[in-house]
């Protein structure tokens, strides 16, 4: 994949800064290396955050790093990318005695930049066990999975539909988290134990069969995470200048926007990515990128039922978003500009979100991102006769195990919209379970 | 209510100071100017840099050891003695007595033959010195030239030497003890027997206070090498109070001692003060943080003299004494036992691993595993303070004595008169 040196991403600077190497040593100095501690538990990778920090405070960097990605092989995209303040961080034990807790998402980023600067290598291929394993998409969950089945010697294929590799950890965080190029050098530096495949462009299973999947390997790994953006069905929804927000947020992080004449933008939803999008167009306004005046969000619901994280809210509302609460959108106006948005219309709900007669408003739009949800794609594995999908999600055990012998799934198609590290949690644990699977002879039935 | 009035007016062997606190014959005591900024900040005396034959040094001179990011927790140097002509530091001498009448200058004094002796404490004295000390402890650089430590390790030639000086000084005389020997009981006799008005104790103690692991060379590193040097910082504290405290209680000895080793405050003076010092004297935590530290000396030494009604330092010096004892006479029936508080405790379980790995495994997790305040055996505890010691909360794990129903017993009354001991615990 080819970025843009000039893409819209490369004006956001690092919301968390990297700490230098002082600050490092007196923030690892006051952590308390608790024994089994809160934060590791935490964790959906479980990374031994005290025993890591320790080596940071003894000048061990190299051991804090390793100790890092023996849990998690994307630590260095996760230190920037989890909400710490709802996992690690939020359970730190500082937190009861009102001291500040400690930084580990700084702390994770310090020790596993390090690694990629003196390029350190942790981990080697196993010894070729003569199997293989195929894994549908190229997300943190199946990278997770193909490196540790890397480990254990197996033969890995990644089949990727589009031609980026990384999934949303390249297209769809945050810039001021991590930025595409980071994602991408990750994605180098995990490819260096070496014999990870990946094969780009083939859509499964049009281009590829199941059939022809399973015929090719010894297990699969569904790790197709989500969809394209959900859409609203309401008037004016194909006019021009109105996205799906992931979409949107996948071109500014690889192209160079053109926002010329997009005075107010407005952001459909209330959850994570909604939030995000919110907070990237105020970055791009300050920015002075195209010529927004106003960043306004429309959510159905109030402020207290929100499904984005309190602390990023807290930060969108600081750096000045617009809000409308408890409001449908129930139309899109075309502007001066034929086939283009100019505003949204809108009805205002009541507490049971029933429509409130006589309520409509309008909220000016020049640039629409719908924020709305994704797709589920449980339709690929419809001919996959045993995987079961329920509520969009494929229905896996806690080893990742499907209801079909030999399949294995992780990730958003599975958890229906998680985390980057739940992804590399359940990539990690599948390929653990498929290996166990595979010594033992297995095939699929 | 009037205030309760505390006169900190320290007298230790008839050298008389505004209050106890004296810098120590170190870097911080080097120059009149010094001094006079010291005095100037509070200080109540000086000890001046050891005057003798003045010495040349090498570079680099200190080192030091950190623990969890913080520094100087043990510091050590090779510096030797003065290095200025002597009659600079007489001179000085006189200008700083002279701007500061009351307060104590105590000239440190290191030299070989008699005679020489003879005349440094003349000069010294002509100079205005409240009081001599005798270097007789440290071990660098002099003591492989049969001076400092070389001395205080041989009570004949301590005892010797003191007797020299008391023939010449008309001032009170202290002997600085070195820590460098198995036990100090004999090398204050000495100094006594010499006729010394007093003791100062501890020097520095030999030492390597670390190694460059890539240039394989000892540390403070002078080119490719380096040498024992004198080490002092907070983490001596407890050696020096031991000394301090043998010394104190021993029944033939009976001299004034000024305290030295590891003080950073008014607390650490206290105790020195509580095991028998009269007047305490600091170098490091100066060196480390300056002469404005002494500000919260004399407020934390007064408010602590109020809190006890303590009107002068004599009603608080030795009162930890009689507490110090041998162990044969020990209740062995005192009985303490642990203590979390659930609602203080932040649920780090320092106090599980500590005791699981380094103590005798009685504290537990919750049989709830949400629950991360730990359990304890209360009948396993064997009462050790390790759990209290690692908590990083303040008083959230309480050491309590358990009401056992045994009458006191002394491991030498059970041993000399049957004395009923309870049952051990923890001990299978």
């Amino acid at each position: 994949m080819k970025l843009d040196p000039l893409r819209s991403e490369t004006v956001f600077e690092d919301a968390k800064p990297a700490f230098s190497l002082q600050e490092a040593r007196v923030e690892s100095n006051r952590c308390l290396y608790c024994y089994d501690a809160p934060c590791i538990k935490a964790c959906p990778t479980e990374i031994d955050i005290p025993e890591f920090i320790r080596k940071i405070g003894t000048g061990n960097i190299e051991g804090a790093a390793r100790t890092i990605f023996e849990s998690n092989v994307l630590g260095m995209s996760c230190a920037r990318v989890c909400p710490v303040e709802v996992l690690c961080v939020g359970d730190c034990v500082h937190n009861h005695q009102d001291v500040p807790p400690i930084q580990i998402g700084r702390l994770q980023r310090f020790a596993t930049d390090a690694a990629f600067e003196s390029n350190w290598q942790f981990f080697e291929a196993g010894a070729d066990t003569g199997k293989s394993v195929g894994l549908i998409g190229a997300g943190p969950a199946s990278l997770a999975a193909a490196h540790r089945l890397r480990r254990f010697g197996h033969r890995v294929t990644i089949y990727e539909r589009s031609n980026t590799v990384g999934g949303l950890n390249t297209t769809g965080v945050a810039p001021y988290k991590l930025r595409a190029d980071d994602s991408l050098s990750e994605i180098d530096w995990v490819m260096k134990i070496g014999g990870i495949d990946v094969v780009t462009g083939v859509d499964i299973p049009a281009k590829k069969t199941w059939a022809e999947l399973e015929q090719a390997h010894d297990a699969l790994f569904l790790g197709f995470g989500l969809g394209p953006d959900s859409w609203l069905d309401v008037p004016g929804k194909a006019l021009g200048g109105v996205h799906g927000a992931v979409d949107f947020i996948a071109e500014l992080k690889a192209k160079a926007l053109d926002l010329k004449g997009v005075k107010h933008a407005v952001v459909i939803g209330g959850g994570n990515t909604a939030i995000d999008a919110v907070r990237e167009l105020l970055v791009l306004k300050k920015a002075k990128v195209g010529a927004l005046e106003s960043v306004t969000m429309v959510y159905r619901g109030s402020e207290a039922g929100m499904s984005g994280y309190v602390h990023e809210w807290a930060h969108a509302k600081e750096e000045g978003t617009r809000v409308s609460w408890q409001s449908q959108p129930i139309g899109f106006d075309e502007g001066t500009t034929k086939g283009r948005v100019g505003a949204v219309k809108c009805v205002s709900l009541d507490s049971n979100k029933k429509p409130v007669a006589g309520s409509e408003f309008s909220v000016p739009a020049d640039l629409v991102l719908l924020a709305v949800g994704q797709a589920k794609l449980s339709d690929l594995v419809k001919d996959l006769g045993g995987v079961v999908v329920e509520g969009g999600k494929v229905v896996a055990a806690a080893d990742g195990s499907t209801g079909r012998k030999g399949v294995w799934a992780g990730g958003d198609c599975r958890n229906g919209g998680k985390e980057v590290v739940n992804a590399v949690a359940e990539g990690r644990d599948a390929a653990i379970s498929i290996d166990a699977f595979l010594v033992k002879g297995g095939r699929r039935g | 209510m009037a205030e309760f009035k505390v006169d900190l007016t320290s007298n230790c062997g008839g050298i008389i100071s505004p209050n106890p606190f004296w810098l120590a014959s170190a870097p911080p005591a080097n120059s009149g100017a010094q001094i006079q900024r010291a005095f100037e900040a509070g200080w109540g005396g000086a000890v001046w840099k050891t005057l003798g034959q003045p010495i040349q040094n090498v570079s680099s001179r200190f080192g030091a050891i950190a623990y969890r990011g913080v520094g100087g927790v043990g510091f050590n140097n090779i510096e030797l003695i003065t290095d200025r002509p002597l009659e600079t530091n007489f001179r000085e001498i006189t200008e700083t007595k002279k701007k500061f009448p009351k307060h104590a200058i105590i000239v440190s004094l290191m030299v070989e033959t008699e005679d020489e002796w003879r005349d440094i404490i003349l000069r010294s004295e002509d100079a205005g010195a409240d009081g001599l000390e005798l270097n007789f402890g440290c071990p660098h650089g002099m003591c492989e030239r049969g001076m400092g430590s070389a001395v205080g390790q041989e009570p004949k030639v301590n005892e010797r030497i003191t007797g020299w000086v008391m023939k010449y000084a008309k001032v009170p005389v202290l002997v600085k003890l070195t820590p460098n020997v198995s036990d100090i009981i004999p090398h204050g006799m000495a100094a006594k027997r010499g006729g010394a008005n007093g003791v100062s104790l501890i020097n520095t103690i030999k030492s390597i206070i670390g190694v460059d692991i890539d240039t394989f060379t000892p540390m403070p590193s002078v080119g490719n090498a380096s040498t024992n040097g004198g080490y002092c910082g907070a983490a001596v504290r407890p050696i020096a109070l031991h000394m301090t405290g043998a010394l104190a209680r021993h029944r033939d000895f009976g001299l004034p001692i000024s305290g030295i080793g590891g003080i950073t405050n008014w607390r650490d003076a206290v105790e020195f003060m509580l095991l028998g010092s009269s007047s305490v004297q600091v170098c490091t935590e100066v060196m480390l943080r300056g002469y404005r530290i002494v500000e919260d000396m004399i407020e934390g030494l007064t408010q602590y003299m109020r809190k006890h009604q303590f009107r002068t330092l004599p009603d608080m010096v030795g009162k930890a004494i009689p507490g110090f004892s041998e162990w044969g006479n020990l209740n062995m029936n005192y009985e303490t036992i642990a203590k979390i508080d659930a609602d203080k405790c932040i649920g780090c379980q320092l106090c599980m691993v500590a005791c699981n790995d380094g103590a005798h495994q009685c504290i537990h997790p919750d049989q709830n595993p949400a629950v991360r305040v730990p359990v304890v055996d209360e009948a396993e505890c064997v009462g050790c303070n390790l759990c209290q010691i690692v908590c990083p909360v303040e008083s959230c794990i309480t050491m309590e004595q358990v009401q056992n129903g045994f009458a006191p017993a002394t491991w030498n009354q059970h041993v000399n008169d049957g004395a009923v001991l309870r049952p051990k615990k923890g001990a299978h």
